[in-house]
């Protein structure tokens, strides 16, 4: 078994600031300093930031092969779930689990609408879509390689329901950015 | 658990989410909500800075200010400008935060309808039918009887125009500076077991009536040590036949301000 | 000239030093032993276990002697304490019925198996000064008069009644485990198992005032003591990689059952229904006080109109821990100067604006 964050306080705690900055500040990209060396396919930010986050009160799911699911739950001790529908945290290392399946609480308790740690292609900021809302100034731009090709549409049906709803955070090697559902999204022109 | 309020806090500006919130070794009512938060997102290459009444030489502010420096290790300052996390009690700091800076406020009561309706069960309800007609008659009923609204501090205020939020007992002096600011503003109340937060740039508007916009208020003195007209002051007696002197409330703004330093 | 409130340190280290010398007061006079006050000082110290929800007779001496007696601050040491410790795993339901029993007894029959227990009680002691006991270095009271324990099964008197259909059935725990109050906020409404965790560590006195309101009519309480017992109750763990449960040790508990009448609703008949007390240590007061609420509380479940304060969940649960309670009444020792001083610009405000409208009509007059 590969090890996880090689000083579990120091590194959460790093991990868990870097997600909070990016939840914060929408679309601006963090990099890591000490992540994890995950099993693959597992991107070493979406592995600090599900150890970070998850523990035995966080029922999770993911798509990840065997090796990494038992990476994940031995190090996060999170019990695993079968079903995307049911979980507060889903880490998807392939395909995007559709927004509109997944747990988006009520309007009383929307906290406890799901936490997606997506795995991506490649973060670039400075280009492509326009991201506003709160967290943002003015704008921040951010180019996503390896979303599905209705992400926009999905994370608008996302934005209508608020206060419900998803938020997600996007990995890629040891990037991560963030899109709490409050985030407008508009074609970078 | 905490981070992960701290996450949902932020995605759902202003409104409250539950925490299993742990006895400190403070009382509750102490700042435990604002040291658990603070504790939650300190790191090694922190600099905290802890104010009660914006002041960094009170006793409380002392007393938390030992704790995270004893039992976290963390470098302390009472410079507003050296902090990267800064908790505070009743007061924002007069010198503009920055966006590497995090403001963590302790809050008693989270509840902004708790005056007008004590049942948490209700006022989940209307929070969540985005309600608030209960604050909105009572601002109107003040006005109509004393001209202004009567509230001076925690005045109620509405983020990103949904969620109303008690921006806890800060004078409103303090609440236009809630408004698009660019630090990350997190809300701790340990007792109430409750976070919330304002996220930066998000705009947040203290709740008034077009026609009676909110008037923040100070006391109408320049500070007899530094000179400023623009801080907010603490009212002190000198003598029992009515002397009076009026002081900033922000010790390091008054020290730097006495010093000439740019602000 | 002024200088804004210095040396909050100092000031704080001075505090604690002269703390430490009003704790120990007059040094000639011997200091107070842990074994002294566990020993002879133990319902105070079963108090602050189950204030403070951590059974340990000796920490809870400890925070007795720290607090120099104050019992909710030794209770808010103790829970700041148990706050920092491990949970390795969760104990099996306490069987309760199976205790090795110091004191029973009930109400509602005259004699029932098993008998009737007094144990050491100060119900039928005369409340007059003792004051043989001031006299120190005394030899030590001659042993209590013993008996061989009958060793018959005491049945608990609300199965009796439940036996004879009388007894409201309780529905049995869900599988789900019951929400833990120690790690969850409180949430509205609340499942019994939940106000019970809060009543259990609730304050004693709070508890009382609000029991003995539903015997005064707010609350529509008719409550009998089906029965009241202490004993020693054995604390079994399910270890999963043993595979079989092992006794672990025994807790001294008190616990309370009320039977209360209820007239039935819908499809309930008219039936007894159970108000249920349990604290750790030798708590009866609170025990039956937790008992009565407990009762009041069940009201929404039952059908019946909720109008007395004891039977208001969110207003009993939420105002019963006297941690919290007493730091935020505590709390309005801090300095609030700043809000104070947002309040007068306030009120000389709106003084300002009457005072001009008071004055404009009579000036108006006198034109």
């Amino acid at each position: 078994m590969r090890p996880g964050f090689a000083d579990p306080v120091l590194d959460a705690q790093a991990a868990f600031r870097a997600v909070m900055e990016a939840m914060a500040r929408p679309g601006r990209v963090l990099r890591l300093a000490a992540p994890p060396a995950p099993p693959p396919p597992l991107a070493p930010a979406a592995a600090a930031a599900l150890l970070a986050l998850a523990d035995a009160e966080t029922p999770l799911w993911t798509d990840a092969p065997e090796e990494a699911r038992g990476w994940i739950a031995f190090h996060s001790g999170a019990p695993l779930l079968a079903a995307p529908g049911e979980a507060e945290f889903l880490l998807a290392t392939a395909a995007m689990p559709p927004l509109g399946l997944l747990r988006a609480g009520s309007d009383e308790a929307p906290q406890e609408g799901a936490t997606l740690i997506l795995q991506v292609e490649a973060l670039r900021p400075g280009a492509g879509w326009r991201l506003s809302g709160p967290g943002i100034a003015e704008e921040h731009r951010l180019a996503v390689c390896g979303l599905p090709a209705d992400f926009p549409a999905q994370w608008a049906a996302n934005a209508a329901r608020f206060p419900r709803g998803v938020d997600l955070v996007l990995a890629a090697g040891d990037a991560l950015a963030a899109f709490p559902r409050t985030l407008r999204i508009e074609e970078g022109g | 658990m905490i981070r992960r309020a701290i996450l949902k806090a932020i995605a759902i500006p202003g409104h409250q989410i539950p925490f299993g919130a742990r006895e400190m070794p403070l009382p509750y009512g102490w700042g435990t909500g604002g040291i658990q938060v603070t504790a939650s997102i300190l790191g090694p290459s922190d600099v905290l800075k802890v104010i009660d009444q914006g002041a960094d030489d009170t006793t409380n502010a002392v007393s938390i200010r030992r704790f995270f420096a004893r039992t976290a290790g963390v470098a302390t300052t009472t410079r507003t400008a050296e902090a990267t996390v800064i908790q505070t009690r009743h007061r924002i700091p007069e010198r503009p935060l920055r966006e590497d800076q995090i403001l963590v406020f302790q809050v008693p009561m989270p509840e902004p309808l708790f005056r007008l309706e004590p049942r948490l069960a209700e006022t989940r309800r209307l929070h969540a039918l985005a309600d608030y007609s209960l604050a909105q008659v009572k601002l109107y009923e003040d006005i109509a009887q004393q001209g202004e609204s009567a509230s001076s501090y925690n005045h109620p205020v509405l983020v990103n125009g949904r969620y109303l939020m008690s921006p806890s007992p800060i004078p409103g002096f303090d609440n236009p500076k809630l408004d698009r600011n660019p630090a990350l503003l997190l809300f701790g109340a340990g007792r109430e077991k409750k976070i919330y937060a304002v996220p930066p740039y998000t705009p947040v508007k203290s709740l008034d009536f077009d026609d009676h916009p909110f008037a923040p208020m100070r006391a109408p003195h320049p500070c007899a040590l530094c000179g400023s007209t623009a801080h907010y002051l603490d009212e002190i007696v000198t003598d029992d036949r009515g002397g009076r002197m009026f002081v900033c409330s922000d010790t390091d703004a008054c020290a730097d301000a006495a010093a000439g330093a740019p602000r | 000239m002024y200088v804004a409130v210095k040396g909050g340190e100092a000031a704080i280290e001075a505090a604690h030093a002269w703390l430490a010398a009003a704790r120990r007061g007059d040094p000639a006079v011997p200091e107070l032993g842990l074994a002294q006050i566990e020993q002879q000082l133990s319902l105070a110290v079963d108090r602050v276990m189950a204030e403070g929800s951590c059974h340990d007779r000796g920490l809870a001496a400890l925070a007795i002697k720290q607090a120099r007696g104050d019992l909710i601050e030794a209770a808010f040491l103790l829970r700041a304490y148990r706050t920092t410790l491990t949970r390795f795993a969760a104990a099996e339901p306490l069987e309760t019925g199976r205790m090795r029993v110091l004191r029973r007894i009930s109400a509602t029959y005259k004699d029932l198996p098993g008998g009737q227990v007094l144990g050491p009680t100060f119900d039928y002691t005369h409340r007059l000064l003792d004051f043989a006991l001031a006299a120190e270095g005394a030899p030590p009271p001659p042993p209590a008069p013993e008996a061989e324990a009958s060793g018959a099964p005491m049945p608990r008197v609300s199965e009796i009644l439940a036996e004879e259909g009388l007894m409201r059935r309780e529905a049995p725990g869900e599988a789900a485990p019951p929400p833990d109050l120690t790690r969850e906020p409180l949430r509205f409404p609340a499942p019994r198992a939940l106000r019970l965790q809060a009543l259990a560590r609730g304050d004693e006195g709070f508890l009382l005032g609000l029991g003995y309101s539903t015997q005064r009519g707010y609350g529509n309480a008719h409550p009998f003591v089906a029965e009241l017992r202490l004993g020693e109750a054995e604390v079994v763990l399910h270890p999963p990689e043993l595979g079989f449960p092992i006794s672990i040790g025994e807790v001294t508990v008190t616990e309370c059952q009320m039977v209360n009448q209820f007239a039935g609703a819908g499809d309930a008949p008219p039936q007894f229904t159970r108000g249920y007390g349990l604290a750790l240590g030798h708590c009866e007061r609170k025990a039956m006080a937790m008992a009565l609420v407990d009762r009041a509380l069940l009201a929404r479940e039952l059908g019946e109109e909720v109008a007395a304060p004891a039977q208001d969940e969110e207003f009993v649960l939420l105002h019963a821990d006297n941690v919290e309670a007493t730091g935020f009444v505590e709390h309005l020792k801090l300095p609030h100067h700043v809000d104070f001083q947002s309040e007068l610009e306030k009120l000389r405000s709106i003084r300002a604006r009457f005072e001009a409208e008071r004055a404009a009509p009579r000036a108006e007059a006198a034109e």
